[in-house]
Parts: C-alpha cells; structure tokens; sequence
C-alpha cells in the first residue's frame, strides 16, 4: 500500500515528472495522429483497388485478350462461393470531340454495366446514376444515344479552386470520340473488314470517382459490345481481357483465389486443342490484391517505414524516461535509505518506482491520446478553417486523390498505444529503480561520512 | 542480564583513493537488554559506521553481530529485512522523515511496509490510532496532519523517534539524535530517550557529546577503531 501512496505523492510533488509526462504525452499524441491518418489512407487505398476489381482477377496482359471466356464465365457461375462475375475488355485508344485539334491517349474499358456493378464496387464510384448504376451508359438527357462513363480527372473544370470535386445538378451533354486499334489474335493489326469499326461516337453519361489517381485519370467505360467491337475481339471467336470476380459472403479469399485458379487450370486442359487455345496460355488467376500489388505495394512499404519510425521515437521516448527516472531517482537516494532502514526490501523500492513509472505512463498516454483523438475528430475543421485563413491544405486535393482526412479511430489500436506507452514507461524506470534497489541501505543514506 | 546484541571482532575498512582507512579494527560490544548505552568519540572515529552495521544497514569487512543469539550476518534478504522492520528502530541524526507524507503517515509507515495491502486494510485502523498516541505521547498530537517541513527540529526528530518506536523494537540505535538540535531541544529529546529506556527500552545512542552521552547508563568511547 506504501508503493502506491508514495508514488501518487511523488508523482504531484515532483515537478521533473512533468517532463516524462510531456514526453509520454508527446509522443502517444503524434503516433495516435499519424498511425491513424496512415493506416486510414491505407485502408482507404486498399479499399478503392478493391472495389475497382473486385475479388479475383481472372486477365492476360496481352491487348489481344483471350477466347473462350463465355464458357469459363459460365462454370464459375455454377460455383456457390462465387456471387457474381463479370468480362471486361480493357485496351488503349485516342480520345477526342468532333472537330476538335487535340487528341489524348486513353484507357478504354468495356463492360456490362450490370454484370460489372456485381462484381466490383464500380458502383459506388458514379455520380449521376448512383441509384441506376445498370443504367449507366444511357444518358438521361438522351437515352437514345450511346453513353460512356469517363474518369472524373479527365472532365474538364471539375473541381474548384480547393481541389474538391463538384456537379453541376444535371450532366452535361457533349461528345467524345473514341478511336482504339483492332488486333487479330494473333497481335496484328486488323485489317479492314465489313463489320470492323474503329471509331466511335459517344456522349457523355456520367463519371467515375474511383479515388484511384490512374483510373480517374486514364480511364474512359464504355459498353461491353462496343469495346469488344473496337478492339478487333467480336467475331467469331470473341475474346476479352478480363474476368472479373466477386466472392459469395464468407468465402475465404485465398481459398476461393485457389479454386479458380484450378478451374482455369482444367480449363485451359480440356480447351488445348482448341485454335486458340495458345492465348489461354498467358492468362493469370490473381487475387485482388495480388493483382494490385503494383499499387498498393508502394503505400503499405510507406506505412511500413513509419511504423519503423515510431518505433524508434519509442526508443528515444523511453530514453527520456530512463533520464528522467535516473534524476529523480537519484534524487530520491536518502528516501531509498530509509525505506531499506525501516525495512522495506529491495523488491519493494523497485515496486515503488514502478508504480510510480505506471502512474506516469498513463497520465502521460492518457492527456497525449486524448489530444490525438481531439485533433482527429476536428482534422477535417482545422484543415477546412487553415485552407479557408492562409489557403494552405495538409493533402493538396488537386494532387492527391483523397477526400476527407481519414481520422476514424481504431479503439484497439489506441489501447496498444497507450498500453506501449506505459510499457516503455516501465522499461525506463526499471533500470535506475533496480540500481537503487541494489544499493545497500547506508551507501544510500549517504552515510559514507565517518 | 540478558544480552541484547554482541559484536565480535568487527573490522570496516573504506577505500580513500589508492589507500585503505581502517575504521573499525577488531571491534568488540555487548548490550544487556534494558540498557542505554552511549558511543562516542571523536569525529571519524567510525561511530556512525558502528551503528549502521549494529543495525544490519551496513556489513563489516570481518567479524559478526549476534542479535538474541542470531548472527546478523547469516540472515537471508527476508530476515534481514524483517529485522531492521520489527527488531530494531533507528533515528538519525538528520531526522530522515519523507518529505512527502506528512506526520501520521511518516509514523504509521514501518507497519504498513511490513504488511501487503489485505493486511494493511485489516491493520489500518489500529495502526494508525497507535502512531497518534505515540505522537500524542511526544507531544506532537496537534501536528498529525503537517509535513515534516513544517516541524521544527525537535519535533521531526521526536517524529523519527515515534516512528522508530511503530513497530515495538528491542532495541533503539540512535545516530547522534541531538547533532541537528540546539542543546535546549537536544536535552528534551535526550529527556525523551531516558525516558523510554525507564520504560524498559534498549537503547544504544552514538554521539559526540559528552553532555548528552552522560545521561546514558553506561558509556562506551571509541578511538583508533577499537573501544577504549
């Protein structure tokens, strides 16, 4: 009971202890903002390239795409961990408006619309048919005319002086011409035939605001049949670049990417005599993330690398505290005398400092927390007020691809947080409370004096 | 009489730069029980450092102290603990009351160290009515709840003799008590100490006054290590 009593009076009479508070304070608030902005931008990131391909991504990195795709789409329809699919043509092309001087190189992607918002949450990144997503190639102001779905970055005058998107209240009507370049299956131009179109007109139907910078910025949907057209991949034996997957609820993810894997690898044995069976050869079975890696790889590598960061911020933090506790514990020699003088054990003092270390930690992580998490819930007010007083923005949004600043705190991450903190606390008391539980009693009284 | 505490061939020695100086050298004592007994000797002599070993705060480079028959020396950390909490009390020169609790607490303290927390919720309460009596006894019933900073001299050491008393110990070691105090205060504090000794209490007291080592029952002086 003495350990404690003593160590709360310590910890208010003690003004030095203020300065391993600070830095326990300190040091939780910083990693408690930034671990949670961090790991909110990466989830956030891992989330977007998870809705933009789904689960699994069946997909050949050649233009000319494969064959046959009808049938496997067929058999993994018949699976019950599979929920939905859906074939995608996915190609380069040239964008540009009738009469225009200018041209652009763009991505083209085709799908159905109602197998696509099945099986990704393409969805979710639509403006003007958010609530008729199948719908979305039919413009609303003339749903006669073919429609495209181009990425927000690649609309003109889309956003404002802040970097924030807006719409104006119905779409606008323009069009856009797209060319692509039609390949044989064997990687050849295509040459001219009857049905062989090329160029296409499209109007303008809605965009797309996936968050993903390479997507909102290169990319342009189109329907399913047109692509297919332009690319040279309709005909007899029709081909497509992609297949996309969505998992039933429950279905593990590497367990499932496994199955199809197999089933593609049956596949492709029962159609090897087939005439091109020879482009089933570089198609590859990829989970989503697998399939991202390219682009999730470099953020998680970043997070990595703060992670690491912080934990050497703990190293210096717990060195502080070590001085700090050295200090205070040095000066705390002639009570360690008399504790030993009236019989407290060795134990006992380090007990005490313990205890009083503790006390520390968690005052310290408590205040440092507590600023954390009032910083965080008003990041997106403060960034809003210092954008609206001196123009500055934290995550210029005409650069980054991002929306709010992530701030949902995670509890159990802030619980490890404080937890390490009053561990370290801990640890940096340990040392010098050992060494002065090790003294004998009248060297710590400092009764060397004859 | 019975004895209390024997020393046997005490030697202490203490490194001063590249040479030794020899303290205590073939030291012999006993205390009966009931007694007061007075050290003293010049300064330097190894008072302090007697006293300190006497009470299991210090070893000796030789020799032993047997305390009711038992070698201090053999005692493990657990006893030797317990025997510095309920065998003997000590009361230094300089007070050593903690700043930072204040009177009752300071008195109560050596109890509550010798107990885990269960144990002290059972003997809380009878604890502390003990320390207020005993510092009701010392005069210092009105100061319970003042910081030892807040007593005069002669009042914190009449606290750090309450607390030596806490725990009921057999013998008393007290390291000049009055070296702190004007002699007015010294002598009370002196009065205190006869006192307790007509009550039965061992005392042994080191001090260099002569004056106030006189008030003992028996006198012992050191010189050149040895007593003389």
């Amino acid at each position: 009971m003495y350990k404690l009593k003593l160590a709360i009076r310590y910890f208010l009479r003690r003004r030095i202890t203020s300065l391993a508070v600070v830095a326990v304070a300190l040091c939780v608030f910083i990693v408690v903002v930034v671990m949670t902005v961090m790991n909110g931008l990466v989830t956030e990131f891992r989330s977007k390239n998870h809705n933009f391909v789904g689960d699994c991504v069946i997909s050949t990195d050649s233009l000319v795409g494969f064959p046959y795709y009808a049938e496997f789409i067929a058999e993994l329809d018949k699976q019950n961990f599979v929920a939905a699919t859906s074939g995608a043509i996915r190609s380069f092309g040239l964008l540009t408006q009738p009469n225009a001087e200018w041209n652009l190189g763009v991505e083209i992607m085709g799908i159905n619309a109602a197998d696509h918002i099945g099986a990704t949450g393409f969805a979710k990144t639509l403006h003007y048919h958010a609530l008729d997503p199948e719908n979305v190639f039919i413009p609303s102001y003339n749903p006669t005319l073919a429609g495209c779905v181009v990425g927000i970055d690649l609309m003109p005058s889309q956003r404002n002086h802040s970097g924030e998107y807006y719409h104006n209240p119905n779409p606008p009507s323009y069009k856009l011409i797209i060319s692509c370049f039609p390949l044989t299956p064997r990687g050849g131009l295509a040459k001219a035939g009857t049905d062989l179109v090329n160029t296409l007109s499209f109007s303008y139907s809605d965009d797309t605001q996936s968050g993903l910078v390479k997507v909102d910025g290169r990319v342009i949907y189109v329907s399913f049949e047109y692509a297919q057209k332009m690319c040279g991949m309709s005909g007899e034996t029709p081909r497509i670049s992609a297949i996309y997957v969505k998992f039933a609820d429950g279905a593990a993810l590497d367990e499932s990417c496994d199955k199809v894997r197999q089933m593609w690898r049956d596949f492709v044995e029962a159609n090897k005599t087939r005439r091109q069976a020879f482009l089933l050869e570089n198609v590859s079975v990829q989970s989503w993330i697998e399939n991202r890696r390219s682009t999730i790889g470099p953020m998680e590598k970043e997070q990595t690398m703060l992670t690491l960061l912080f934990a050497m911020l703990g190293i210096i933090t717990v060195f502080v505290i070590f001085v700090v506790f050295y200090m205070i514990i040095s000066h705390k020699s002639k009570d360690i005398g008399i504790l030993r003088s009236i019989g407290v054990p060795g134990r006992g003092v380090v007990e005490l400092f313990t205890w009083f270390a503790v006390i520390v930690g968690a005052i310290g992580a408590g205040i440092g927390a507590a600023a954390g998490c009032g910083v965080l819930v008003k990041a997106n007010n403060i960034e809003d007020w210092l954008f609206a007083t001196f123009g500055f923005q934290i995550w210029d949004r005409s650069i980054y691809a991002i929306g709010d600043i992530p701030n949902k705190i995670e509890l159990h991450v802030l619980a490890v947080i404080i937890l390490s903190a009053i561990a370290a606390s801990v640890v940096g008391a340990l040392v010098p409370s050992i060494q002065a539980a090790r003294k004998r009693p009248a060297d710590a009284l400092q009764v060397n004096s004859l | 009489m019975t004895e209390i505490l024997q020393a046997k061939d005490l030697h202490k020695s203490y490194k001063m730069g590249k040479s030794r100086l020899e303290v205590l050298k073939g030291l012999e004592l006993c205390v009966n029980a009931g007694e007061f007994v007075a050290i003293t000797g010049a300064s330097g002599s190894g008072k302090s450092t007697l006293l300190h070993i006497l009470g299991g705060l210090d070893t000796p480079d030789a020799g032993y102290v047997e305390f009711d028959g038992g070698r201090i020396d053999k005692f493990g950390a657990g006893q030797l603990n317990r025997f510095r909490n309920k065998m003997v009390g000590f009361v230094f020169q300089f007070y050593h009351l903690l700043d930072e609790l204040n009177v009752l607490d300071n008195v109560v303290l050596p109890t509550m160290a010798s107990v885990g927390s269960l144990g002290w919720l059972a003997r809380r309460k009878r604890a502390r009515k003990r320390a207020a009596e005993l510092l009701e006894q010392f005069g210092l019933g009105e100061r319970i709840k003042h910081k030892p900073y807040q007593l005069s001299g002669g009042e914190r050491q009449r606290a750090a003799i309450a607390r030596s008393l806490m725990n009921e110990p057999r013998l008393l070691l007290a390291d000049e008590p009055t070296g702190n105090l004007d002699s007015e205060t010294g002598n009370g504090i002196l009065s205190v100490l006869q006192s307790l000794n007509r009550d039965g209490q061992s005392i042994v007291m080191v001090t260099h006054d002569e004056r106030m080592a006189e008030r003992a029952g028996r006198i012992i002086r050191l010189a050149d290590g040895k007593i003389v």
